[in-house]
């Protein structure tokens, strides 16, 4: 079998790597036109802040592709014929695959803005965008405005800030992250961009970017009327599937590259997976098209399966959630559902630290106890022992008389659970419970 | 497309401000009057210049880390460390690494003292300390005593800026802490007073095969004999103790971190002094086969020689003295002067701080043998939350590519695993854990995410 992998970012990858425990005698091919190897996306940012370089982020060192016959091609796939099973690479090659999988991923949304195409305007999601935008703020760049309050732009806002820029964020919402992050979460995440000198307009949006004579990025207008002096604009506002090559094959696309259960394009032996798919049909409170490294891990495993035993394909599950992310100096955690805002038939269980970042949320349903999800900042919880609660439904005060099994802190970390209980039980005395277990995984 | 892969020498650097500058002067201030301390004729004013010196080092040293670590809150200072030549293996570093080894090799063969108590090169500074050694050893200087200083506050200083840099973690506090505290108390002062009462100058941090010699039979003779009855036989027996079982068993309890980065004063630099120089460890595969072919030849040697030095001295065979003793002096120059001295302190800020631990120490192979296979200490990963961006690996001076085992959702089970920490501070999604447990399950992963089964290492 020969399977052709078009993308070599962690979806691509790990589908790779699938294939080839799955399959020993598979010819494995990798194309990718934005790096001769797989890099870790999330760590562009370490790159650019100089706590590691480009050769760092790399997964895996060089010798690890040949050794497991994993071939890589360094081009641009663009053509598709679905009728002779081929891809044309832009470096004059045609290769011939009997499956094929597309890991296009995404790339940066630009928005409707006149001007997102001036020098010194830019997205933030691949390796050459973090190449031009090294090029771009290495002189003359005293102020930066970043247009979006998610993860990207808070990773923008860290990066300039550290090289002494003034950043200052344009979000819509009214708090940092207001359609993911509850109030209190929101406000722990402000008060790292207050310490770190990020200015923030809630509630604010891009109207115009202003060019210099050069072409340049000078200032923006917001809606509220205000202009901004930057010599450099970072649009975060989202990320969108790469279709090229899949418009190009014909297949059927919407927002994503439209696929069933198992992953499958329309075309045969054509399958999809991660960032650049939209699944046609999902469970309740999922999403179509996600762009999470987690999932397109799992994505890229689970359609490894059935491109190797097509006979027995298997369907793409998205389990529990989770995620995680670093605002500045503060860590997030969650496992498991956290609304932005309170849900019907929810509690909701929030412990803060007066004075230290740190805060505890439990979500847990009102009707059967059982938790439903937390949220932590500045704390580390086990992912094994939240994903077992939640996949059985323990209840609330099973979990938090357990809270210590949970408590992934380095040593000598101070603990909480004690302050936690004492919390919930002044605030659910029908359900008071006592700490039965400290910190670690073995004590008892 | 094809796309050229980005130089991070080409990202901006942020503006040193005038403050920093200045504290830097004081240190530069302060190194550049070691020259007249040791060469001015005028002996009065080349002590003055001592002091002055060390006065300048430690002032500029604490002051620019007070300033540096405290412009921001407390987190993870590893901003530009690959941008900037002193930590990235450029001219800074470079100048920094040959003045190192050339210090290194003055000390070790070009400054014991001749019939008139010259001690070459170091002859100033070492009589600038004379009144110091005479308040705390009852004797004079020495070119020994000169090193022990420099050494131990080094650890002081660099121990300060790190309790500092990592305030937003309790256990690099403890443990810069425990260093700071055995180098001073037990590898320093302890040492000097034995000497004030006339008795072996004996380091009781430092155990065989590490400090080899100390289960050499001369060695042994020799306090016994000096140390008299009482305290000449607890320090032979401590020794011994210590290295056939305080080693087992504290390393079964903790892992092999209960020595190399909370005691061990060779630790106790790199994790001071060495600590702007970690991340320049060498991660490949190729350099952990040399890693492996070299600490455990050590080993090997060292158990050997010892056991060789014993038949020798029991007479049992006569000629077997003119083999050993001639070894004896062949390892102290190769593993104790050249690679332990010149190569592993040396070569900081070109290699890292570990290249003696990781490469050479047979303490730290006896220790690494016994985390593997006996011990209840794990670096545990959190489930499927790695995301591979290499921070973890970057930061260990042992050069673990430590990312290898969190992509998988594995534990870290590693020889060379020296448990400084530092890998699960920095990791930014809370993956990395240090912890002691049963034995039972060490390896079993996170059934959230399927290892790749494909091989990193052999």
């Amino acid at each position: 079998m020969h399977l052709v992998i078009i993308g070599n970012g962690i979806t691509g990858v790990t589908a790779a790597l699938t294939a080839r425990k799955l399959q020993p005698e598979a010819r494995i091919t990798l194309v990718s036109a934005e790096s001769a190897h797989h890099f870790s996306r999330p760590a562009l940012m370490y790159v650019y802040l100089g706590d590691l370089r480009y050769q760092d982020i790399k997964p895996y060192e060089d010798w690890f592709w040949t050794e497991n016959r994993l071939e890589l091609v360094h081009a641009t796939a663009t053509g598709l014929d679905t009728a002779t099973n081929t891809v044309q690479l832009d470096n004059g090659t045609t290769l011939t695959y009997d499956k094929l999988l597309l890991a296009t991923g995404s790339r940066g949304r630009r928005g409707p803005w006149p001007g997102a195409e001036l020098a010194g305007v830019q997205t933030f999601v691949t390796l050459p965008d973090l190449e031009l935008m090294t090029r771009d703020t290495r002189q003359g760049v005293r102020q930066a405005v970043i247009v979006g309050g998610g993860l990207i732009g808070v990773e923008l806002a860290e990066m300039l800030a550290a090289k002494g820029v003034a950043v200052t964020m344009l979000i819509r919402d009214a708090r940092y992250w207001g359609a993911i992050l509850p109030p209190e979460e929101a406000a722990l995440v402000q008060r790292q961009l207050d310490a770190h000198h990020i200015v923030c307009r809630y509630e604010t949006e891009l109207q115009e970017i202003l060019a210099d004579e050069n072409g340049r990025v000078r200032a923006v207008r917001t809606t509220a009327g205000e202009q901004l002096p930057c010599q450099w604009l970072g649009l975060a506002i989202g990320v969108e599937p790469n279709l090229d090559l899949a418009r190009a094959g014909d297949l059927e696309v919407d927002k994503g590259v439209l696929v069933n259960e198992h992953l499958q394009t329309s075309a045969p032996h054509v399958y999809a997976a991660g960032d650049c798919t939209q699944l046609r049909e999902f469970a309740k409170g999922e999403l179509a098209v996600e762009q999470l490294w987690y999932t397109g891990r799992q994505q890229g495993e689970t359609v490894a399966y059935t491109l190797c035993n097509a006979d027995a394909p298997r369907s793409y599950q998205r389990g529990q959630w989770f995620n995680s992310a670093k605002f500045f100096d503060l860590e997030y955690q969650t496992y498991g559902r956290v609304p932005a805002e309170p849900a019907a038939g929810e509690h909701s269980f929030c412990w803060q630290h007066p004075t230290r970042a740190a805060l505890l949320r439990i979500n847990f349903r009102a009707d059967t106890l059982a938790v439903t999800g937390l949220n932590v900042l500045g704390l580390r919880q086990r992912h094994d022992t939240w994903a077992a609660w939640l996949q059985a439904g323990t209840p609330v005060t099973e979990v938090m008389a357990n809270l210590g099994a949970a408590n992934f802190d380095p040593e000598f970390f101070r603990q909480y659970e004690k302050v936690m209980v004492a919390q919930f039980n002044q605030q659910f005395p029908q359900h008071a419970v006592q700490l039965r277990r400290r910190k670690g995984l073995f004590r008892v | 497309m094809t796309t050229a892969q980005p130089l991070t020498a080409d990202a901006p650097l942020p503006e040193v401000a005038g403050t920093e500058k200045l504290l830097l002067a004081l240190v530069g201030l302060g190194l550049l009057l070691l020259l007249p301390a040791a060469f001015d004729a005028d002996a009065p004013r080349a002590h003055a210049a001592f002091y002055a010196a060390l006065g300048l080092i430690s002032v500029g040293t604490l002051g620019w880390a007070g300033w540096k670590y405290g412009q921001k809150p407390p987190g993870v200072y590893n901003h530009n460390l690959w941008l900037r030549a002193s930590t990235s293996r450029g001219a800074v570093a470079w100048v920094t690494g040959i003045v190192l080894t050339g210090f290194y090799v003055i000390l070790y063969w070009f400054s014991s003292p001749d019939d008139q108590g010259n001690f070459g090169p170091l002859n100033q500074l070492v009589h600038a300390l004379d009144p110091f050694s005479q308040l705390l050893r009852h004797k004079p200087a020495d070119q020994w005593f000169l090193y022990g200083t420099f050494y131990t506050l080094a650890i002081l200083l660099m121990g300060g800026r790190g309790l500092w840099k990592y305030r937003s973690s309790p256990y690099h506090l403890i443990r810069t802490g425990s260093l700071m505290f055995f180098q001073l108390g037990f590898a320093f002062l302890l040492p000097g007073l034995l000497l004030a009462f006339q008795r072996p100058e004996f380091y009781f941090s430092y155990f065989w095969p590490l400090k080899q010699e100390y289960l050499f039979p001369d060695t042994v003779g020799y306090l016994l004999k000096d140390g008299g009855p009482g305290l000449g036989v607890f320090m032979v027996f401590w020794t011994a103790v210590i290295s056939f079982v305080g080693v087992p068993v504290l390393t079964y309890f903790f892992g092999k971190r209960w020595y190399c980065s909370w005691v061990c004063g060779c630790g106790g630099l790199a994790e001071t002094a060495g600590d702007p120089y970690r991340q320049l460890s060498d991660k490949s595969r190729t350099a952990w086969k040399w890693e492996v072919r070299i600490i455990y030849t050590v080993l090997v040697v060292i158990v050997a020689l010892t056991a060789l030095l014993w038949v020798g001295a029991s007479g049992a065979v006569p000629a077997l003295q003119s083999i050993t003793q001639p070894l004896s002096k062949a390892y102290g120059f190769a593993i104790g002067s050249v690679f332990s001295g010149v190569i592993g302190v040396g070569f900081y800020p070109l290699m890292g701080a570990r290249v003696w631990c990781r490469f050479g120490c047979p303490m730290a192979a006896y220790l690494g043998l016994i985390q593997k296979h006996f011990s209840r200490f794990r670096i545990t990963t959190n489930g499927a939350q790695c995301i591979s961006c290499g921070n973890c690996s970057n930061v260990c001076e042992m050069g673990i590519d430590v990312k290898q085992y969190a992509q998988r959702g594995e534990p870290i089970i590693r020889a060379s695993c020296v448990g400084c920490g530092m890998c699960s501070t920095a990791c930014p999604r809370g993956v990395l854990n240090l912890e002691n447990g049963p034995r039972d399950n060490r390896y079993q992963g996170s059934q959230l995410i399927s290892a790749d089964s494909l091989r990193i290492l052999s």
